[in-house]
Order: structure tokens, then C-alpha cells, then sequence
């Protein structure tokens, strides 16, 4: 871990003050990821900047009958809170999916959105890494990928994105509320995450100094038929091979809306537009279900050892479109996949 | 039967160590304190082999707080000759050397230890260090240098080579009316204990260490430091009173030791030298194999012919070697045998024992192509393992010192409820999921090594008891103080036990299960001298209540001596001792078994384990809801640390079945899941039941307490339960652990 100076910020306006003017410095809240990360000599900010003392902490009635979640809500505040729980199962499942009770104790919100990839070669310092160290090539593409990206990859990177709650507020068309040096802006989810490129030390469309105030979740109500299944190596506490998050609207035996999001899969959640579509209008049965499958997958392309996700995710699509329109989603408790 | 209540030996007893456990007042390598502490931080190379080129610590000691950065080019000199670097358990060939010279032998290798006033100084300097390397080619992939596999040329001490062949295994095989061939593999394991590998060595002035290591074996690290530095051995005291785990990475010394040891030497001043997580899996593992099982039977399944044959890495400079081939031999009847075991060198470091080294290797194969055997004969799996049952070593013509395998398999049959099985694969479904039952049997060999032990009653009664091994969280503490208080008809509380010091009486490294059996009886014959001693004393007394009581006729018993059938006549230990004049009666005793009894019996543990596995074919997912395992380990002494001791040998079987894999990037030469989020063990929900039963077995001949041992037991043939559960689940026969859900689709 290298030196760094600290400061706390009262504020959001000292808080992106204190960024802007260091081009080095980061912001610091739960600290579950990026604390990890300074040991590992993968970030070495020159300033932490502590927003833990905003007052971004409230979950609130958004104007509209959506709800705004303030960026250092807790995730496990977040799952857990009753209103997030009766209009937003899906992303309270999605929650309690991931990490540990005593990580999402600590982390926040706005953090879970900059995680960043569990890429065992970006988490070595002894390794070439185009994320980590830009031009140092990719060693994955060729080595240990079985846990790495079959979509939207680049030659200069396969990593993946390791949040299951991010792959919740995707399907739920979430926006992220931002501050920064020009003022305050809202950004879409689907923009708020960009695919590798030729960039992939870049994992968000966050400028520097911009701060994460809220998370915006739209009034829509997906209550009665959506699901998060998570696929991994073990039954608890490993980041997704495959996720796949459905919210459906099904009205007199008919899809009338369809938001279907993976994780595990690319460098950002997962969203298909055109696989949606061809869920609306049609009814929930199997054949839509594999329609779709085969949509979100066709220009999946594996690499030596993570193959076996393409079919992995083809089936996880349609076993969690079937869990969501049974209005039988995926407990996270009970291991067995419904 | 019913307990005598007032013994300990044999009753459930709460662990002796927990409180300090967990209240946190006992201290692990890394915690102990010294003033002015320094702090060494290890700078691990990049490369797998190949030169260094250059070093540039500059940065590194213009941080504030930084002493010194040790390297190959500044460090102290230290033994030229091998033999000083080789310990209890070192395998044939040359010792790593850490900071020897520019070559680099294994990815991950220490270059650089960075020592400063405080750990975060030390932590970041070591950041700065700026290493250049002249990489060469190399191999570091089992699969691509098995071509070049040899017999090893030299033996390691204490590990069977292959046995020599009998009958003639190949033609055999060939005439077999039923033929199982398969090829099996497993994925390199990292130990991983909670505690990571630490040292601390506390500088007591005029060159005098006391060294806190991370070891299963404090005389071990005693001598290697002693050899190495070249020090007299009074001047070295090595502690290890708690080990957070260890399951065989602590057997051998690691390069931590020397580096803390290099320092505070040079330093003269204390140093801490603790290892990173990603650094652990820079050690030693259990290594990759390839091995090939050919079974030919009858058409009933009885076993005309074994052939067992496995290759396994290495490093390029030593030879590890453990028994993967030979358990066949000891376990199942069979006129024709042929056993090969050979190695291929990699640049990595040296494997090492991890929980039944070669064993859970090796019958994970053997067991898996038994129930391929069962599965193409029509034979049920347990009636199958009847049929081949030994009642020997065939391997080496002995007869057991006990066997109760049998009533392994009926006990943990019945409890299971394996007669209610469908011999189907595929056959029953609860939900989306197929269920599985299956089961394989596990052999462990069951040794005991001489050792010494140290017995002291003070005037009020109180005994300490005291021997150089290890508790790694076995609960060695706990058994010795069983022992020690029934050989002196005391309380447990009244009985303290003194262990983890390389300067008690000597002791085998703890490892091998073989703890209970040789440091039990070492305590139960230093103790029963001191009860001798004491019995004389009591006996002469002026006007002694046993005066001509023959001593097999009195009995220990609540800290008074009594005549056995006459309670009535008895005197107190302490009365005894202030009577007598007595402050202690000390007596150190060795215990070792009878010569005769190695030559002309095999010793073995047994088990039969059996799980229930619930998959979902669709998307690959297991569930191992139900293991029942029966366990033959002869005498158990506390059957509650016992059954710990199955059940996290059972999880780690399951890991090795569904989770753990160490995965190589061979081109960079280079473990890459170095941390325990991507390195993945069981987690709680991965677990369900697991029932632990003692079979009754009584041996008179393993050692003199009747103790087998049970730290390895748990792990061997759990993996082939696992994988024989899910092929009768669902009918797919999967012959690479661990078996992770792509291997399923």
C-alpha cells in the first residue's frame, strides 16, 4: 500500500472539490473493494477523500413514485428496506446474492457501482494487465479466462463485472444521480457502465471529481414476476460465472414488458434490447424463453477455459424467464434453483 | 457398557485451549510481541524461472522508517551443504535457499525482504522495489512435461515406494471378463490454514532467539535454523503454542523463517516477517497428477487384476514424493498387482503433505473406478468393496493390527439407509433435481513414532505435562491432559499441558495423524512412572493405609490413591507428597513402538464414507446434502474433538470434489487465483449434514494407548463419495475433481 493523504469531506461540494483537484485522489465509503486493491498495490491514489459523513444516507420517495437511494445507503439497508423489498424484490434478491452479510454491511451503494473486476490477473501486480497497467497487454485472452467475459469483450480486455446489484438496477432502468466540478447530472445505467475497447482501464462513463449522490429507481412495478439467479462455483459467497435478472409485466397471459440483464458475462451488466423486445407480446412459454436466450447470445464468443458459459447462460435465461413469469424467483437461502 | 464417570479418556471433553482461543488471549506467530519490533515485508519475483538482472532498492530505503532491504546481494552468509537445509521431512535434493543467489526458480519466489519500523513503511517500500529480470523458458504444466515423467532415484524417508508387482497384473487384465480403465486427475491444492505463515523472532541479546514460527514442528524449525545460521542450539528457542491450522504446510520450514531469522540476526533486533495470503500460495501444495486405474474382475466383480499408475509434479529441485498408488494393495484382495508412480519436474516449488498426502490423491481414483466396477457388473458398490475385502496387506504379506472395516461399511450403511438405494443412476428426482447416492471407503496408514514426555506432579497435586509436538487445532492439548488426569485419577482442570516448545522433550513433528497415538503414549508412560514413584512413596509412609497393597490393587481416583476393593483405605496425592517431603516427582519418558510389531503387522484407519448428492442437470449445480462416514481408528480418546476432526476432514473432501482448484496461467508460469474470494473452499452453505460414527475397534499392537489417529481419515474417499453420488445421479462419470458445474452441462 503507498502513502496517501486523507481528507474528510462535510460536504459534496468540498467532496468533489477535494477530487478535482488532485487527479490521483479517489473517493473512499465502505472501502470493501478499494481498501483491498491499495494492498495489492492496484490503486495507488494520492489522496483518499472520505465521503462516509455526507448526508447521502436516506432512501426516499422520489417524485414520480419511484424511490431515490441515497449513494452511502448500506447495502444491506438497502435489501432489506421495506419499500425496496415490496416494489423492488428483484434488486433486494440481487443484494442479498452477493458477497457476504458483513461486506454488504459495510458497503455502499454508490461503491457497489465501482467495483471493479475480480480479473485474477488485474489483482496481481506481477502480471501484465491492459486494466490495471494500460499496454501491457492481456495476459487472460490466452491464460486463466474461465471466469472471464463471452460478450462486448475487446482484444485489449475480457474482463467482467463483478456486481450482482448492478445487474439488478439495469433491469430495473435505474439512473445514477451525479455531482461533479460542472454541476449535478443524471446518467442512465445502461451508460453508466462502457465495454473495454481500447480502454479498458475505463470501466464508467464517471468523470473525475464527479461523486455518486443517489440511485433513481423508476415507479414501474415488477413486483409480481421477476427473479435473480446466480450461477458460481460454490453455493455461497463467489462472484457469478452466470446471473441473470428478469423483471416481467404479464398481463391476461401476455408479456407486456421484459428487462432481462446478465452478469458474469461482460465488462458491464448485461442488457439486450432486441432479446426484450422479442419477449413482448408474447406468451410465457418456453419457446419465447429460448427465443430470447439464443438472441442475447448470438455474438457470445468464448476463450479456452470459460466456454461452457455461453450454454450456462442459454439455460440460465430460460430457467429465470420461467422462474419470473411462475412467479416463483429464486430465493437466496434456499440453494435450491427453483 | 457403561463409563465410569470419573474418566476422562474416551468422554467428550469441551477443548482445554478454547477459552484462550477465543477470547483471543492465545497468541499465533504473528502476534507475539517484542520492543523495538522491526517489520519484514516479502517482495515476491514475477517470473517463473530465470536470472535477476538487477535490483534497485533505492526507492525503497528512502522511505521513512526502512532499515535495511535484504537481497541476494547484501544478505548474510548462511550453510553452504544441503544437508543443513534439509529438515525432519525434507524429500531428496537440494533445499530452496531464499535470497541465495540471482536464480529464480518458481513464480512468486522471495527476491527481497524489505524490514522497516513499522509494517506499513515495510509494505510500501516493498512496492518500490524495483526487480529487472533475463527470463528463461519454463514448464510449469504436468500435462505437457508428463513425457518426460521418471522413477525417482531416490527414496523419500518414510513414504512406500510403488510395491513390487505380483502375479502378472497386465495379463490379467487382458483376461478379465470385465475391464474398468480410466484416466483420473485432480487440480493442484494450496493448503490455505486461516493463519498464514508467520515468524517472529524476538532478539534476547548476546545472538539468543526465541523464534514464534508458524510450524507443526518447533524442533524441526529449531535444527533447520540452527544447521542454517550455523548457531549453537542453546542459543535458539523455537514456540509455536498456537497454530491457526495447518494441514501439512507447517511440516517443513518456510522461507519466512529464514528471512525474519536472516534480519534480526544482521539487525540484531527483533523482526516479524508474516506472509500475504497471495504469498501462501507460493508455498508448498498438494500436487497435480495423472493417474490411470485398471481394474479387471469377474463378472461378479471380484478383482483379478490392479493396475494403478500415477505421475505427479515436482519441483526442479527436490523430489517430493508421497504414496498415491499403493492403497489398492492394502485395501482389496487381488492375486495380480501392478503399481508405478513417477514424477515430472515443473518450475514451481516443492509440493508437500497436505491432509493424506498421496491418499485422498489416490483413492480418489481407486474409488471411483471401484464404483465403475460396481456400476458395470450390476454389483451393489458396498457388496463390491465385501467381495475384495483384504484380509491382509497384500502389498507387504502382513496381517492388521486390527481392521474394522466391515462394520464401517454395515454401520454407516444402515445409518445412511442404503438398502432403500435404486441401483438406477438417474432413477429419482425430488423437484428439478436428480438425487445420488453414493460411497466409497477411505484408508489411511496408522503410525506411531517415538517420542518423549515429560510428567510433573507438584505438592498439591497438580500434574503438568509436557512433550515437543503441536496442537494445529487438532486438540492435542485436550487429549493429553485425558491421559495425564486418568493415569492420576486427577480432574482436567487440575492437569496443564505444556507443548509447542522446541526445548520439551523430544517429539516427531506433529503430522502423519500420529500425534494422539505417540505423544498419548509418551504422556501415559512419563505419567504412569511418576504414578509408580508416587505409589512407592505413598506405600511407605508411617502408618500407610496401603502399606502391603500390591499396586495393582489400588486405584487413582479423585486425586486420592485408594485399594480398589476397599475405598475405605485411602490417602490423598497431596497428603502423599508433603508426608513424603516432596515438592514434584518429574519423570521424561520415551515411547516407541515394539520393533516387532512394525516388521510383522500393517497399521491402518478405516472408513466408509457415504453421500447424498441433489443436482439440477440443467444448470450443473450440486448439493451435497447428506454424508454419513464410519470411522475405525481404534481407541478414540475424546470423541468430541474426534468427531471435529472427521467433519473438517469430510468439508475439505467435498472442497477437494467440488471447489478447490489452484489454476496455472503456464505462461506466465503462474498460480493466478491467489486469494481465498477466487480460491474457493466449501462455505457454510455448501455443507449440510454430516454424521460421524466410531466403529468399536480394539487394537493392542498400533500403540500403547490403542490409538490409531484420525487427523487424515476424514478426507480419503469423500471425494469419491461425492462423484460416485452425482454419477448415480446422473449418469455422468466425471474423472477430473473438482468437478465444477461446466463439467456437468
Amino acid at each position: 500500500m503507498n502513502n496517501f493523504s486523507y481528507t474528510r469531506a462535510a460536504t459534496v461540494q468540498e467532496a468533489v472539490a477535494a477530487l478535482a483537484a488532485e487527479p490521483s485522489a479517489k473517493f473512499v465509503a465502505g472501502g470493501t473493494n478499494l481498501i483491498d486493491l491499495l494492498k495489492y498495490n492496484v490503486e495507488r491514489p494520492t489522496r483518499l477523500v472520505d465521503i462516509t459523513r455526507l448526508p447521502l444516507r436516506d432512501i426516499e420517495e422520489a417524485p414520480g413514485g419511484g424511490l431515490r437511494i441515497g449513494a452511502l445507503v448500506p447495502n444491506s439497508d438497502l435489501a432489506y428496506d421495506e419499500r425496496v423489498e415490496q416494489r423492488y424484490p428483484l434488486l433486494t434478491s440481487a443484494i442479498l446474492a452477493g458477497a457476504s452479510p458483513q461486506l454488504r454491511n459495510a458497503a455502499s451503494t454508490g461503491g457497489n457501482l465501482l467495483q471493479r473486476t475480480r480479473c485474477y490477473y488485474f489483482y496481481d501486480p506481477g502480471t501484465p494487465c491492459n486494466k490495471r497497467e494500460p499496454g501491457t497487454g492481456c495476459p487472460a485472452i490466452t491464460g486463466q479466462n474461465r471466469i472471464h467475459a463471452i460478450l462486448g469483450t475487446s482484444e485489449h480486455c475480457i474482463a467482467t463485472h463483478p456486481s450482482d446489484m448492478c445487474v439488478a438496477l439495469a433491469a430495473l432502468d435505474a439512473r445514477v444521480q451525479v455531482t461533479g466540478p460542472d454541476g449535478a447530472r443524471s446518467i442512465p445505467f445502461a451508460e453508466f457502465h462502457r465495454l473495454p475497447g481500447d480502454r479498458p482501464e475505463i470501466d464508467t462513463t464517471l468523470r473525475h471529481g464527479e461523486v455518486i449522490t443517489a440511485i433513481d429507481l423508476p415507479a414501474e412495478d415488477f413486483s409480481a414476476n421477476h427473479t435473480y439467479l446466480k450461477l458460481r462455483d460454490r453455493l455461497s459467497y463467489a462472484f457469478a460465472l452466470v446471473s441473470v435478472a428478469v423483471a416481467l409485466r404479464i398481463e391476461d397471459g401476455v408479456i407486456r414488458d421484459a428487462r432481462l440483464a446478465l452478469g458474469g458475462v461482460a465488462h458491464k451488466p448485461w442488457r439486450d434490447p432486441d432479446a426484450e423486445s422479442l419477449l413482448r407480446g408474447r406468451a410465457p412459454i418456453p419457446e419465447a424463453f429460448q427465443a430470447a436466450a439464443e438472441r442475447v447470445l448470438r455474438g457470445a464468443k468464448g476463450f479456452e477455459h470459460n466456454g461452457f458459459k455461453i450454454e450456462l447462460a442459454r439455460r440460465a435465461i430460460v430457467r429465470a424467464l420461467g422462474q419470473a413469469a411462475r412467479s416463483t424467483p429464486q430465493t437466496q437461502s434456499d440453494k435450491r434453483i427453483k | 457398557m457403561l463409563r465410569d464417570p470419573d474418566l476422562h479418556v474416551g468422554a467428550p471433553r469441551s477443548r482445554i485451549d478454547g477459552v484462550a482461543k477465543v477470547t483471543g488471549e492465545a497468541r499465533y506467530a504473528a502476534e507475539h510481541r517484542a520492543p523495538d519490533l522491526a517489520h519484514g515485508i516479502v517482495v515476491s519475483g514475477a517470473i517463473a524461472r530465470g536470472r535477476i538482472t538487477s535490483i534497485d532498492s533505492s526507492a525503497a530505503l528512502a522511505v521513512p522508517g526502512v532499515i535495511q532491504v535484504f537481497t541476494h546481494e547484501n544478505r548474510r552468509s548462511t550453510a553452504w551443504l544441503d544437508y543443513n537445509y534439509q529438515d525432519e521431512v525434507a524429500p531428496p535434493g537440494s533445499p530452496f535457499r531464499p535470497l541465495y543467489d540471482a536464480e529464480i526458480h518458481f513464480s512468486g519466489q522471495p527476491v527481497a525482504l524489505v524490514v522497516a519500523e513499522d509494517y506499513d513503511a515495510a509494505a510500501y517500500a516493498a512496492s518500490l522495489v524495483r526487480i529487472t529480470y533475463e527470463a528463461a523458458e519454463h514448464a510449469t504444466s504436468l500435462e505437457a512435461q508428463a513425457y518426460k515423467s521418471y522413477v525417482p532415484p531416490k527414496k523419500r524417508s518414510g513414504i512406500k515406494p510403488p510395491s513390487p508387482p505380483r502375479g502378472d497384473a497386465p495379463g490379467a487384465f487382458t483376461a478379465s471378463p470385465v475391464m474398468i480403465e480410466a484416466d483420473y486427475t485432480h487440480a493442484v491444492e494450496h493448503h490455505n490454514p486461516m493463519e498464514p505463515h508467520a515468524s517472529t523472532v524476538i532478539w534476547e541479546g548476546d545472538g539468543k532467539l526465541t523464534v514464534h514460527d508458524k510450524t507443526q514442528g518447533p524442533q524441526n524449525s529449531h535444527s533447520y535454523v540452527v544447521a542454517v545460521f550455523g548457531l549453537k542450539a542453546d542459543d535458539v528457542q523455537v514456540k509455536n503454542a498456537y497454530v491457526g491450522g495447518a494441514f501439512g504446510l507447517g511440516l517443513r520450514p518456510h522461507y519466512q523463517l529464514f528471512l525474519a531469522v536472516m534480519a534480526a540476526l544482521e539487525l540484531k533486533r527483533s523482526v516479524r516477517v508474516v506472509l500475504t495470503r497471495d504469498q501462501m500460495f507460493t508455498l508448498s501444495y498438494r500436487p497435480h497428477s495423472l493417474q490411470t486405474v485398471k481394474l479387471g474382475a469377474d463378472r461378479n466383480g471380484k478383482l483379478n487384476a490392479v493396475i494403478h499408475a500415477a505421475v505427479s509434479g515436482t519441483s526442479r529441485f527436490e523430489d517430493y514424493q508421497e504414496d498415491i498408488v499403493n492403497w489398492s494393495g492394502f485395501l482389496y484382495q487381488c492375486d495380480n498387482a501392478a503399481f508405478s508412480y513417477e514424477l515430472a519436474k515443473l518450475d514451481t516449488y516443492t509440493p508437500s503433505d497436505m491432509r493424506a498426502p498421496g491418499a485422498a490423491t489416490g483413492m480418489f481414483a481407486v474409488e471411483i473406478a471401484m464404483d465403475e466396477l460396481a456400476a458395470e457388473t450390476g454389483t451393489d458398490p458396498v457388496e463390491l468393496r465385501l467381495r475384495n475385502y483384504a484380509d491382509k496387506d497384500e502389498n507387504q504379506d502382513k496381517p492388521f493390527t486390527s481392521k474394522e472395516l466391515r462394520a464401517c461399511y454395515a454401520q454407516a450403511a444402515e445409518r445412511f439407509g442404503w438398502s432403500r438405494r435404486n441401483p438406477e443412476p438417474r432413477a429419482t428426482t425430488e423437484g428439478r433435481e436428480l438425487v445420488g447416492w453414493g460411497m466409497a471407503s477411505g484408508i489411511w496408514e496408522a503410525f506411531m513414532q517415538k517420542a518423549s514426555a515429560r510428567a510433573r506432579l507438584a505438592a498439591d497435586g497438580t500434574l503438568e505435562v509436557a512433550t515437543a509436538t503441536s496442537d494445529i487445532g487438532t486438540g492435542t492439548y485436550t487429549i493429553l491432559a485425558q491421559i495425564g488426569a486418568d493415569a492420576l485419577g486427577l480432574r482436567m482442570e487440575q492437569v496443564s499441558v505444556k507443548i509447542g516448545d522446541s526445548s520439551l522433550p523430544t517429539s516427531p513433528i506433529e503430522g502423519g495423524s500420529w500425534t494422539a497415538a505417540s505423544n498419548g503414549s509418551a504422556v501415559m508412560v512419563a505419567c504412569t512412572a511418576v504414578r509408580e514413584e508416587l505409589f512407592r512413596k505413598a506405600r511407605g509412609l508411617d502408618g500407610s493405609p496401603l502399606a502391603n497393597v500390591p499396586p495393582e490393587r489400588v486405584v487413582f481416583r479423585g486425586g486420592r490413591i485408594a485399594v480398589a476393593d476397599d475405598p475405605s483405605r485411602s490417602v490423598a496425592i497431596s497428603e502423599v507428597m508433603r508426608a513424603a517431603g516432596l515438592e514434584v516427582i518429574e519423570r521424561e519418558e520415551t515411547a516407541q513402538q515394539d520393533p516387532a510389531t512394525t516388521k510383522r503387522y500393517a497399521s491402518y484407519t478405516h472408513s466408509a464414507i457415504f453421500a447424498e448428492v441433489k443436482v439440477d442437470e440443467d444448470l450443473g449445480v450440486v448439493r451435497v446434502t447428506r454424508v454419513v462416514v464410519a470411522v475405525a481408528a481404534g481407541k478414540i480418546i475424546n470423541p468430541k474433538t474426534a468427531r471435529s476432526q472427521i467433519l473438517g476432514g469430510v468439508v475439505m473432501g467435498i472442497g477437494m470434489a467440488l471447489h478447490e482448484e489452484t489454476m496455472a496461467d503456464h505462461n506466465l508460469g503462474r498460480f493466478m487465483n491467489h486469494n481465498l474470494a477466487e480460491y474457493h473452499v466449501p462455505a457454510n452453505a455448501d455443507i449440510h449434514d454430516i454424521e460421524v460414527i466410531f466403529v468399536e475397534e480394539h487394537d493392542d499392537k498400533i500403540s500403547p494407548i490403542g490409538v490409531k489417529g484420525l487427523g487424515e481419515i476424514g478426507i480419503v474417499g469423500t471425494a469419491a463419495a461425492v462423484a460416485n453420488a452425482i454419477f448415480h445421479a446422473t449418469g455422468k462419470r466425471v474423472r477430473s475433481l473438482p468437478i465444477t458445474l461446466d463439467k456437468l452441462l
